[in-house]
């Protein structure tokens, strides 16, 4: 696979000096150029890289709060640290705490608080943590006992995304970061072609979203592989939670991104050059967008009278689990846009669209 | 040939819990080296109790799978090519777990 240098034993070659130094021997090959280099340079190349990414895209202004996700997994343990190092060397100013999310998924969320908390304590930042149960009153435990494992991941990722806003909000925040990673954008944008989401598709690849909301996220990850941030904290040995979520096997996510990392094998740069393309297509103007507005109930941005997760919601308290599931439903003033979804259906003659994204299958 | 293996980022899940093993494994027969090739064949049918296809695809490990042998990336000294000596250390890192 790789030429093996000159000597008999490659591995051996008392080892292949890094390109950056010249002086230490190489620990890691970069995805993203392919150098070899040490983890002294790979450590500084690395926060580096992100440096530039939050002064070029200009993320953050001095004095802001800035709320960290923190789910304890690898991506944002690594930015919770990251960011703290940043804060302190640039003096950024910034005043940042971690920000956790309680799903009550027991065996796996529990656990990787208790991670969370230890980076409280290790990166003196302080952490808030909001539940499911308080915000919605319900557990996903509770949520997988009603619906059972099908869309359940739909569930999580929508009161998820609510429960940041709504804790940033409650922490007085004025950002949220999050750890999303360049192959987890990758990712995205193929989901979003897969599922003819254009108004998200071309949402997927801006750096800051949510502007002109309470809380703008944005996700300083943006062009890191996720090779690196697993090398940075394996070499750093920050401590990370890595359970699976016992009800992910389900996701349709996964599939997207065993595509990805077989890509990357093949080609490293696949990741990037995907992204590329996410940031550089152009929605004709003749199509429709959906206009954005607030939720009616809890005046969360919405682009419909209720919002996605006061739909499932309503769906939940009624008994009625499957209401808000898959974009293409007539029960929340989509019909104008179902009709149009089926006249397009019909002259392809595909209806993919509106099948449920759990249950599409390769 | 000893050997310490370790595993990580969820990868401990499908050999028990276990992250650290200390192991001897020996070359094919007839042949005096064992290689990263042969190792992972020795790993899936020794040290994997549940769902091998986190672990290996084809020949190789799953992409996203990240090897270090003596703390350096396998992708330098050889991927499946690399010849392990005695006392090495081959740690396994799944990087396809939460985030």
């Amino acid at each position: 696979m790789e030429e093996g240098g000159a000597t008999a034993r490659p591995r051996r070659a008392t080892g292949r000096l890094c390109s950056t130094c010249n002086q230490r021997k190489a620990a890691l090959k970069r995805p993203k150029t392919l150098e070899q280099i040490c983890r002294e340079c790979f450590y500084s190349v690395f926060e580096d890289e992100i440096h530039n990414v939050i002064m070029d895209n200009n993320l953050f202004k001095p004095g802001e709060r800035v709320a960290v996700a923190a789910s304890g997994g690898k991506d944002s343990t690594v930015l919770a640290y990251v960011m703290s190092e940043l804060n302190r060397r640039h003096n950024y100013g910034l005043d940042l705490f971690l920000l956790s999310v309680d799903e009550g998924i027991t065996g796996y969320r529990d656990d990787s608080l208790e991670t969370v908390k230890r980076n409280e304590i290790e990166y003196g930042l302080p952490l808030k943590v909001v539940s499911y149960k308080d915000l919605y009153g319900w557990t996903m435990d509770e949520i997988v006992k009603t619906i059972g494992l099908k869309n359940n991941c739909t569930f999580c990722g929508v009161f998820r995304r609510q429960a940041l806003d709504r804790g940033a909000a409650l922490l007085k925040a004025d950002k949220l970061v999050t750890g999303h990673n360049a192959d987890d954008i990758a990712e995205t944008v193929l989901l979003n072609i897969l599922r003819g989401d254009i108004a998200r598709l071309s949402r997927c690849t801006f750096i800051t979203t949510g502007e002109d909301g309470p809380i703008p996220r944005c996700k300083p990850f943006k062009y890191t592989y996720e090779k690196e941030i697993v090398m940075y904290a394996y070499f750093k040995k920050l401590d990370y939670f890595s359970t699976e979520c016992i009800y992910s096997p389900n996701a349709y996510r996964g599939f997207a991104r065993e595509f990805i990392k077989d890509l990357e094998r093949m080609r490293p740069r696949a990741i990037l050059d995907i992204i590329r393309s996410g940031e550089n297509f152009r929605t004709a103007t003749s199509t429709k967008m959906p206009e954005q507005g607030t939720c009616e109930r809890c005046g969360y941005i919405s682009s419909q009278k209720l919002c996605k997760a006061c739909l499932l919601l309503e769906g939940l308290n009624r008994g009625l689990p499957k209401l808000g599931i898959g974009r293409a439903r007539g029960t929340n003033g989509l019909n104008k846009r179902v009709e149009q979804r089926n006249l397009r259906s019909e002259r392809t003659g595909s209806n993919i669209e509106s099948k449920q994204c759990g249950t599409l299958d390769f | 040939m000893h050997l310490t293996l370790e595993f990580g980022g969820g990868l401990e899940l499908l050999c028990q819990s276990t992250k650290i093993h200390s192991v001897d494994v020996k070359p094919k027969p007839g042949e005096d080296k064992l290689t990263m090739r042969d190792l992972l064949v020795w790993v899936e049918s020794n040290l994997i109790k549940e769902r091998p296809e986190m672990f290996m695809k084809g020949d190789s490990v799953r992409p996203g799978v990240l090897v270090l042998i003596n703390d350096c990336d396998w992708e330098l000294c050889g991927s499946l090519d690399t010849e392990l000596e005695e006392k090495d250390n081959v740690v396994f890192i799944s990087t396809l777990h939460g985030g």
